[in-house]
């Protein structure tokens, strides 16, 4: 492999140097990412001239779609021919994964420059580290445990907005009862899990739920709790509609803005949709935690990876790339933009709409109170192997009208064990 | 004249010389890749491949995982019901288009034309015709029957059904042009014998027609055969494999395990079984078939 892959590599780096010899010193940042989407590729753009300005060239790699599945293959197919981009849009445990096959650079002098360990919460910076260098810089942090509410529709079936799980149920009655679907969901694995994880974390609390689904503790997967999760989920889809299998998210999203549905459980990227709709926080529509999970917070923090080079260049531009991830003027502006909080802390919140300023509030909180865990469906907390079992199981006891807790349990049980 | 004729050597040597790029390519490229895939099923392969020896392993994973073992039984269901399916359809087409009527060349054209399109097509109009909120079942109860369902697409026991009947669409109008061909390339003589001797027309189609169209059943079920397996666009558009993993093939959990899960030992096996599946149903069929031909 290794030996078919020098000469074209010699190739272009001898194109390259070619190419370059006008600015000579200047490095280049070859950055893949999959913001392609409107406030995304604004975001994405306002990086690359802030890079400019340093006299870098940005060399922009974003591959579109599948939530950066087709953005995986191609980067794998890139580093193993020994050609790494500059930094890659990668997060959670597959960090760790990367980092173990030895292609991550490190960043510990960018990290210590800017004082990394004291702006980042220790659970998120500890995410960033392999062997205790950071290898990684983070940009954003999203919510997933949020409750999204139509009032309008909510206050015309006579129902309150929930809190907890049984209230959840009354009022998903009432919607019922007043013939609107009472949640909004989509069919498909990460959605049905989106959800699994919030009845998990608003059922068996966050201790539960970091031992279950982030330590993969066989005893907690099979446990009195676990069926009182499983059943209550069950109990979710009674209130969803007939035609979710398959459906994509945004589309479940606008059926709440629309006012057929009266609420999804979705990460914060759903309130894009609401402001793109021109709907206004608080007042159209309504953020709150998922039931029973105010005092908790599932998080999907995206980060960026940087990849080891050869050229002292690129590696000067590398760094000027993670220090500009992680200073507050982009943190606050790619926020804005995409929905989430910055993942920096004490940053001046005040452009942010009430969303952003629970969650940021949240953050804080629950990171000094052990609330804070990490999301399973957004592959922050296991290896995918093992995600991708967990949300079969789930998806498959979601789906078949045959599937038992107790059965679901030992399924669980045996997907934790993947290799 | 005889300076310029080719010497006796150099028509030994020059076919195998004008054949052998095409045979070096194709052993490397289809060859030498499969034996790369199976050494990759008994790899440590996972997120990147690693060719350290990992025994059979990931292929007692695989036989153990029950997303496989429903991807192995959809392929059987979808099998069967595609590949027979599209043979019935398109042999009824067929028969009826041979019978002399008028405008066959427009009805010829209107059958064959689904398979101009790509699957993703055809999946993602199946996905909206036989959405329960969208395509048939609203629009039969918007007629007033109000108590009509088809929902087979959202049920995880009958959506294997709908991408059987969206790949049935797709490829009847093309098993029909194969058949059509066969039927008129059929000595009229023995049709004029037939009826002199009083046969009925079915019975004509059905005791001698349909027999001889023997080599078309063969080269249609190749064809149809090879569809099958590798099908992969029509899920991903039809379903993408849901609800839950209830409409999984071998093709789509290769995909996910070699691509998203890093999992790429589990996907290369999973890929080496498909092809031994192939191999097992279709190097026998070729072999009978071919030997009898020979006969």
């Amino acid at each position: 492999m290794r030996k078919f892959s020098l000469t074209p590599l010699h190739a272009a780096a001898a194109l390259a140097w070619v190419c370059a010899l006008g600015p000579a010193f200047a490095g280049e940042v070859e950055v893949l990412h999959w913001w392609t989407s409107g406030g995304e590729a604004k975001a994405a753009k306002a990086l690359a001239s802030t890079l400019q300005a340093k006299g870098d060239t940005w060399k922009d790699f974003a591959v579109a779609g599948g939530g950066g599945d087709s953005a995986m293959t191609v980067l794998k197919s890139r580093v193993v021919s020994g050609n790494p981009p500059s930094a890659a849009q990668i997060k959670g445990p597959s960090l760790q994964d990367w980092a173990k096959e030895g292609v991550l650079a490190n960043l510990d002098d960018v990290a210590k420059a800017d004082n990394w360990d004291a702006n980042l919460p220790k659970t998120i910076a500890d995410g960033l580290k392999f062997k205790g260098h950071y290898i990684a810089a983070p940009v954003n942090v999203h919510r997933v445990n949020w409750l999204w509410v139509n009032p309008e529709v909510l206050k015309k079936a006579g129902a309150k907005t929930p809190t907890t799980w049984p209230e959840f149920f009354a009022t998903a009655e009432a919607l019922k009862k007043a013939g609107v679907i009472p949640l909004a969901h989509g069919g498909q694995s990460w959605q049905d899990f989106t959800v699994f994880e919030s009845v998990a974390l608003g059922v068996g609390g966050a201790d539960f739920y970091r031992r279950a689904l982030v330590q993969l503790d066989p005893a907690s997967l099979k446990s009195a709790t676990m069926k009182d999760v499983l059943t209550t989920f069950k109990k979710v889809k009674d209130y969803t509609d007939r035609n979710a299998p398959g459906r994509d998210w945004n589309l479940a999203t606008s059926m709440v803005i629309r006012g057929e549905a009266g609420m999804q459980l979705m990460g914060d990227w759903a309130k894009g949709e609401f402001i793109a709709a021109g709907k206004t926080p608080g007042k159209d529509f309504q953020c709150v935690p998922a039931p029973g999970t105010a005092k908790a917070y599932t998080y999907n923090v995206d980060s960026f990876a940087m990849f080891q080079l050869k050229n002292e260049a690129n590696i000067k531009a590398q760094k000027n790339l993670a220090a500009a991830l992680m200073s507050p003027a982009f943190q606050e502006l790619f926020n804005l933009n995409k929905g989430s909080i910055p993942v920096r802390q004490n940053l001046n919140l005040d452009k942010f709409d009430n969303c952003a300023k629970e969650s940021a509030k949240d953050f804080v909180e629950t990171s000094k109170s052990g609330g804070l865990v990490p999301s399973i469906a957004h592959g922050m907390a296991v290896p995918s192997a093992i995600e991708g079992a967990l949300k079969d199981v789930v998806s498959n006891y979601w789906n078949s009208d045959k599937a038992t807790p107790e059965q679901t349990m030992d399924r669980l049980v045996a997907a934790a064990k993947t290799k | 004249m005889l300076s310029s004729a080719p010497s006796g050597a150099r028509v030994d040597w020059l076919p195998k010389l004008v054949v052998a790029p095409s045979f070096v390519l194709g052993f490397l490229f289809i060859y030498g890749l499969i034996l790369w895939n199976a050494y990759f099923s008994v790899s440590a392969s996972r997120m990147l491949p690693n060719y350290e020896f990992a025994g059979i392993e990931p292929y007692l994973q695989l036989f153990a995982s029950e997303r496989f073992q429903v991807a192995a039984r959809n392929l059987a269901i979808f099998g069967l019901l595609f590949i027979g399916g599209a043979l019935v359809l398109g042999l009824l087409l067929a028969v009826l288009l041979d019978q002399k009527i008028r405008n066959e060349g427009v009805l010829r054209t209107i059958y064959l034309y689904p398979m101009a399109l790509s699957f993703i097509v055809t999946g993602t109009a199946w996905k909206w015709i036989l959405n329960p909120g969208l395509g048939i079942e609203r629009t039969v109860q918007g007629w007033g029957w109000t108590n009509f369902t088809f929902d087979w697409l959202v049920d995880p026991d009958k959506a294997i059904y709908c991408v059987a009947i969206a790949g049935i669409w797709q490829s009847a109008g093309f098993v029909m042009a194969l058949f059509l061909a066969g039927l008129r390339g059929i000595d009229n003589t023995i049709i004029q014998a037939a009826q002199v001797d009083g046969a009925s027309l079915p019975r004509i189609y059905w005791r001698i027609l349909i027999p001889s169209l023997r080599p078309v059943f063969f080269s249609t079920i190749m064809v149809l055969s090879h569809i099958a397996i590798k099908s992969f666009d029509l899920v991903m558009a039809l379903t993408a494999g849901g609800p839950g993993f209830a409409t999984d093939l071998p093709a789509t959990y290769m995909y996910a395990m070699a691509f998203t899960r890093g999992q790429i030992n589990l996907g290369a096996a999973s890929a080496t079984v498909m092809l031994a599946t192939v191999a097992a149903i279709v190097v026998p069929y070729l072999y009978s078939e071919l030997r009898s031909a020979r006969r």
